[in-house]
């Protein structure tokens, strides 16, 4: 009998793939369906908004740095905001703080539910989609209320928010939260004992905590190794320190651990919504009264010389930052979201980094998948939730 | 913590470097010297509990000399601390990897090489990560141009000739034996 032909063969997997989420590309060398070695090609999306952000104004980067993780849109610009106010040392209002507490949990949950549709449409379970995209609809009609605009409010702002929140606020966010546990029973009841989805996902991945830390994977894929860092807690910012929740942990490590951590992690954010909502009086104050940084009220723009003078000021020069440096982190959907600002007093920033949870759990990749089968690449890949746009920047 | 403390901490892991603490409004700052920066990484993630690398960057000061510094953010999460280390760069130096202490300083290394130019020795795969394998330049210098128009490059398509494509043809045609099994 002749001899059978054993040799690798070289793949290439994306970068137009439907499950590499965006433009991500893997070259992948292959022994039958066992993945032998791989390389990760990014920067597709590669769109120069460092570059683009210093040759803006402080406030004109809120709505680039929100194209930046797309699905976590605020949480990039609350990052932001937070750097600039701590660079300028701002005190923002405990109500103002309350609201971007529930911005950042809303988009917690935005962003959660993107992942579990697209993470569980391609490992077989289309209909999920479905689910999850109907669900997230009614956040994106939040954003709408409050800023006119669904993917990227730029409605936080430096020293507060855009403007107040609008009538029928408290409703809306009442009514979602209402019924969202609901749905999330929901979910769970399609994939949490679905024995298909359990053969696709358990055992599968697996990230230990030391190479989650050594990889710098902070966030949801160290928590579903047994970590229990959370920036909410062990840094806590915004009015975090006044809620009560928890922060979820699995010790297996494996996607099926990501995907139960991540369906923990929207019940709490639902709580900490809730207590939010509660505390938000329908209206107050919506931004500092630093009138530095924020414009003066409209009714004193319109009556007083001062308050004109400064509207255009801000407007048309823009607010100077003190020269030094910060960097704030928060904790995002997919991790520790920070930005890092280097001021040299003027009123454009001379840098602006992002530290991108997505481009680190890029580079983890091939560690992960090595050694396991190519039909679970795709499962590992929507368990990271990687988002382009984050990694590339 | 500040950072003449945190100094104080790993000064006695590494005898003889000259850290010096930096004036900053978030977290401690220490200057590092480049050719000292793997000895004191590795102290601080040993004996401070530094094990997470958050981030590497570059920032860079034209006119300012020595141009460039590199900041490395870091975190201890148990001990909930942060700091950040600064490596003054003047053009043209280099600076050695921080991948023995922290694997993931690989690729935010290649992204600082590609955006600013600045070359971490020891590194292996110094290649560009954000823009294309045939991109001129290093963007995030200020001495980059911005707001330049650029002429999209394109590539011929590969052509062959008749008898080039007959000849490939011949070339890869395998003749097997009928009788022998697969």
């Amino acid at each position: 009998m002749a001899e059978m032909r054993t040799e690798t063969m070289t793949i290439n997997m994306g970068p137009q793939h439907p499950s590499t989420h965006g433009v991500l590309r893997l070259v992948l060398t292959l022994d039958g369906e066992i993945v032998k070695k791989s390389e990760v090609t990014v920067g597709y999306l590669h769109t120069g908004i460092e570059k683009t952000a210093e040759q803006k104004k402080w406030q004109q980067v809120i709505p680039l740095v929100e194209r930046m993780d797309y699905l976590g849109a605020q949480s990039n610009s609350l990052a932001y905001a937070l750097s600039v106010e701590k660079l300028l040392g701002m005190e923002i209002p405990e109500r103002v703080q309350d609201i971007r507490v529930l911005i950042a949990e809303l988009q917690r949950l935005m962003s959660h539910l993107v992942w579990l549709g697209t993470h569980a449409m391609e490992i077989g379970a289309v209909s999920m989609m479905l689910y999850c995209f109907r669900e997230r609809e009614q956040l994106l009609n939040i954003n709408e209320l409050t800023a006119g605009f669904r993917l990227f409010p730029s409605y936080i702002r430096v020293g507060g928010l855009r403007e107040d929140i609008p009538r029928g606020y408290h409703e809306a966010v009442n009514a979602f939260l209402d019924m969202f546990p609901s749905k999330l029973d929901e979910y769970e009841d399609m994939l949490t004992k679905n024995h298909i989805y359990r053969l696709r996902t358990e055992g599968v991945g697996f990230i230990p905590l030391e190479t989650a830390l050594q990889w710098s994977l902070p966030g949801p894929i160290a928590r579903a190794a047994g970590s229990t860092y959370d920036v909410r807690k062990a840094f806590p910012y915004l009015s975090y320190a006044n809620y009560d929740f928890e922060v979820p942990s699995f010790p297996e490590g494996d996607v099926y651990a990501r995907y139960r951590l991540r369906l923990r992690e929207m019940r709490e954010s639902v709580k900490i919504a809730k207590q939010a909502i509660a505390r938000i009086t329908p209206t107050g104050a919506w931004a500092s009264s630093d009138t530095r940084v924020v414009p003066p009220p409209k009714d004193k723009v319109y009556t007083e010389m001062e308050a004109l003078i400064q509207h255009f000021l801000i407007y048309s020069q823009g607010f100077t930052v003190p020269a030094g440096e910060a960097y704030v982190p928060v904790e995002g959907a997919r991790g520790e979201h920070g930005v890092y600002i280097v001021s040299d007093g003027t009123n454009r920033p001379w840098r602006v980094k992002m530290r991108a949870p997505s481009f680190y759990a890029c580079q983890a990749l091939p560690t992960v998948i090595q050694d396991g089968m190519i039909a679970d690449v795709v499962a590992v890949i929507g368990s990271s939730d990687v988002v382009m746009g984050d990694v590339d920047r | 913590m500040d950072a003449a403390a945190l100094i104080e901490r790993i000064a006695l892991h590494v005898p003889g470097v000259a850290l010096e603490a930096a004036p900053s409004t978030d977290m401690p700052t220490i200057y590092v010297p480049a050719g000292q920066l793997v000895p004191v990484c590795a102290a601080l993630r040993d004996h401070a509990g530094f094990s997470l690398l958050i981030d590497i960057t570059a920032v860079d000061y034209l006119p300012r000399e020595p141009r460039y510094e590199v900041v490395y953010h870091l975190c201890a999460p148990d001990a909930r601390l942060r700091a950040r280390l600064k490596v003054k760069l003047a053009a043209g130096t280099t600076l050695p990897t921080a991948q023995s202490v922290w694997p993931a300083a690989g690729w935010p290394e290649r992204e600082v090489w590609d955006l600013f130019g600045l070359v971490f020795d020891g590194h292996g795969d110094l290649r560009r990560i954000l823009t294309p394998d045939d991109w001129e330049g290093h963007p995030l210098r200020k001495d980059y141009p911005v707001q330049v128009r650029k002429v999209a490059q394109t590539y011929e398509p590969l052509e062959v000739t008749e008898q080039e494509f007959r000849a490939n043809i011949a070339r890869d045609r395998v003749t097997r034996d009928p009788e022998a099994k697969a």
